[in-house]
């Protein structure tokens, strides 16, 4: 496991990564323009958004570069990182021979105090991405973005693109304005689940919380490398408000919050329940075997154990690799490379399913190269 | 080992608890009665093994005892302003019928008065466990005060009554101050005031904070403390008003007690990338019933972040695990890990060192029904005398007494 840095460029494809099915489950994807989503917008919304935008945002962290892109993901036409569709064929999905990409654009409208706004600014990104990703780019799958804290109107943009099947999930940030499991967001789990589709939850913050309990840390390094805690307080939220009780045909993805954390934080919730459940008595199963179910979660970043053996150990303790969907997080800094992200020990066929069967499973997505071989 | 598994994953088959009840409810009715078997026989530790217990409570039987170590402003505005307010830092923290914050046996008028608190002490830990010393703190926590003032005053109030009702009635006991973490400077003179008492070993921080411990604006604190030989002990609890999570305010106490996890490794990666322990290298930390089975993956995770990422903190001059195994320790309780054997001995190796944890019976928290179970699993004689001793000994300097 190497942290890929912005000075080692992306190597072109070999046997081992063209041989399998591909599924790149984090790619994030940025208007070309600074009217290229407002375009989508009512013309209220849209004099909104030139007079008054604004973001509760707070966690403002210079990211190491830019938009905390690779230095090489800019695209020679001048457009910024993740802007430019034949930049990303090219640089990206050609080189690596990805299958499907899923989109998770950098901005998430849930950032908005302004509740009406926020719904407006989501389903006017949905339309661009709609427009300018998925009709062109059949390799593209989408994330319905959502005004998470205007749970009915979510609640509407999930009926209107889920029959869609080019989305493939409803996409939150991890800085909801309360723990994600409250009733507060079950309109949006209730709707997930009659369509059928996955709820994501993203890395970042985008409400008026401080990310810790403990208020904002001084460093990029802390939001970064500290962004397991926000998940780690979002699972916890789901056991215990009972959600996949609730609601038992819904899966829950993690994305790009790392994933070793959840082997202890299954153990220290199982210590939980066993001393205190009698506060939460509509939790009925033990926290661990509901998480082994229930969770699913993105490669990148991956914890870093000195022993990669302790990583593959975590996998097990996880309930095996059936779970784990890999990720590159193209086109940002710490980007990880098909080829080398995976530990070396994976057996063939757990490398299968990270690279790609998982992710196809729980997506639902056609094997191309099967349709290929049909042909 | 297995026998440990097996025990903890039938908690109601054990004859112990009921045993120990039995045990505590009888010393009750005649506190004269010698206890037969201790609990110290019952976790099979050897009369010859030293044992310090890193986490014990005074717990508070009322503001009435706290008034008298008022100053007279202060002692009318308490009385005056409504008493159940001032009593309130020492409840909040741990809801006080919570199965986790009182254990069974701890009959209800244990804490009647600060004598019968400490004879508690005395006999369910000191004896029981044959502790050679105790690590002692109220969680009092003035934090929940807005008015410094009122924080300060109730912060020395809390620790003259430990000096002169716990430590300097048992020679046993070592104690930990509170402060008014959200005022550092008042919390620096509280320090100078009581922080060279030769009980006094430990500097309490609730875990709960509105701004990171690493923050610079904490080590006048942390070098307070270093200057007197005393370790900064971060502990379970608090109550500084802003959400005690990163995702806003959790339905459940159960939440927040499992979110306690998280909230302690933001305060340990703020400790480390703010570079306290470049500034002040005699900083030593305890991490106070924060549980550790999250430690190997959090320094994953921390080390390959700081390759990338340590241009904006070159203070961090090397990994931040180093400063981990240099600095820093945890007490053993609450045990968050796994009960099968071989992820048990699997976190012991992920962790990698035996120097990392301190007994603590936590008491009178309850986070283990057999005494057998205060001792986390997996653990061979050597590593269990460095967890039962040696390690609390070195880190509190116990040596010379």
């Amino acid at each position: 496991l190497t942290v890929a840095t912005t000075e080692s460029p992306t190597r072109p494809p070999d046997a081992t990564t063209t041989r399998t099915l591909l599924v790149d489950c984090d790619v994030h994807l940025a208007p070309a323009t600074a009217d290229s989503v407002p375009a989508h917008l009512p013309a209220r919304w849209r004099e909104h958004n030139a007079v008054f935008f604004r973001t509760y945002q707070g966690d403002f962290y210079p990211r190491r570069s830019e938009y905390g892109e690779r230095f090489d993901s800019w695209p020679p036409s001048g457009l910024r990182p993740g802007a430019d569709l034949d930049f990303l064929r090219e640089q990206h999905l050609d080189a690596w021979g990805i299958d499907y990409a899923v989109i998770t654009p950098v901005t998430h409208p849930a950032n908005q105090a302004n509740l009406e706004f926020s719904a407006a600014l989501a389903r006017a990104m949905n339309e661009w991405q709609v427009e300018t990703w998925l009709d062109p780019e059949p390799r593209l799958r989408g994330s319905i973005l959502v005004p998470s804290e205007y749970p009915e109107r979510a609640a509407e943009e999930i009926d209107r693109w889920a029959a869609d099947r080019r989305f493939s999930q409803v996409y939150l940030y991890a800085g909801t304005n309360q723990p994600v499991g409250r009733r507060h967001y079950w309109k949006i789990f209730e709707a997930a689940e009659r369509n059928g589709i996955p709820v994501a939850m993203h890395f970042g913050t985008c409400g008026p919380n401080f990310p810790t309990g403990s208020g904002y840390p001084s460093y990029y390094l802390e939001d970064h490398a500290g962004a397991s805690t926000m998940f780690q307080d979002q699972v916890t939220s789901l056991v215990f408000e009972g959600v996949f009780h609730q609601f038992p045909a819904l899966d829950f993805v993690l994305v790009e919050g790392g994933f070793a954390w959840l082997a202890p934080l299954m153990w220290r919730l199982d210590a939980a329940w066993r001393k205190l459940r009698t506060e939460v008595p509509h939790v009925d199963r033990l926290p661990s075997e509901v998480i082994r179910e229930r969770l699913w979660y993105t490669s990148q970043p991956m914890e870093e154990p000195p022993n990669p053996d302790h990583l593959a150990a975590i996998l097990e303790q996880l309930g095996g690799d059936s779970q784990l969907m890999f990720a590159t997080d193209y086109p940002h800094w710490d980007f990880d490379a098909p080829d080398t992200a995976l530990p070396s020990r994976l057996t063939d066929e757990s490398r299968r399913r990270i690279l790609g069967g998982n992710a196809q499973r729980l997506y639902g997505l056609a094997d191309p190269r099967a349709a290929a071989a049909d042909a | 080992l297995e026998a440990t598994a097996a025990r903890r994953a039938a908690p109601a088959a054990r004859v112990s608890v009921v045993a120990l009840s039995a045990l505590a409810s009888e010393a009750d009715s005649a506190a004269a009665t010698p206890t037969t078997i201790s609990a110290r026989e019952r976790a099979g530790i050897g009369s010859g093994e030293t044992l310090i217990d890193a986490d014990v409570h005074a717990v508070l039987p009322g503001i009435d005892a706290l008034v008298p170590y008022l100053p007279a402003q202060w002692r009318e505005y308490v009385t005056l302003w409504g008493a159940t307010y001032f009593f309130r830092p020492s409840q909040i923290s741990y809801p006080p019928s919570a199965p986790t914050s009182r254990r069974a046996g701890v009959a209800a008028d244990s804490t009647a008065s600060t004598a019968s608190a400490l004879e508690h002490v005395r006999r369910d830990v000191l004896d029981a466990w044959g502790a050679d010393r105790a690590i002692i703190s109220c969680p009092y926590f003035v934090d929940m005060f807005h008015s410094p003032y009122v924080a300060e005053a109730m912060a020395s109030a809390a620790n003259d009554w430990l000096i002169a009702e716990w430590l300097e009635r048992e020679p046993r006991l070592r104690g930990s101050i509170v402060v008014s973490a959200n005022q550092p400077e008042l919390a620096v003179r509280e320090i100078e005031r009581v922080g060279e008492h030769p009980a006094v070993v430990q500097v309490m921080l609730p875990v709960r904070s509105f701004r990171p411990y690493g923050n610079p604006i904490f080590h006048p604190v942390f070098t307070a403390a270093a200057a007197r030989g005393l370790a900064v002990g971060i502990h379970y609890g608090g109550w500084p008003g802003n959400a005690p999570t990163g995702v806003g305010w959790p339905s459940y106490y159960i939440e927040e007690w499992v979110a306690r996890g998280s909230l302690f490794q933001s305060q340990l990666m703020s400790l480390i990338a703010e570079g306290l322990f470049a500034r002040v290298p005699d900083a030593r930390v305890a991490l106070v019933e924060a549980g550790w089975s999250w430690l190997p993956p959090f320094l994953w995770r921390f080390d390959k972040d700081w390759k990338g990422l340590r241009r904006e903190t070159p203070w961090v001059d090397r990994l931040p695990s180093s400063y981990v195994a240099e600095h820093v320790r945890f007490t053993a309780q609450p045990y968050d890990g796994p009960l099968a054997e071989r992820d048990v001995a699997l976190l012991h190796e992920q962790i990698g060192s035996e120097d990392l944890l301190m007994f603590a019976t936590d008491y009178p928290h309850w986070h283990y029904d057999d005494p057998a179970d205060a001792l986390p699993p997996g653990i061979d004689a050597g590593f269990r005398a460095k967890i039962l001793a040696t390690t609390a000994k070195t880190f509190y300097r116990l040596e010379a007494g």
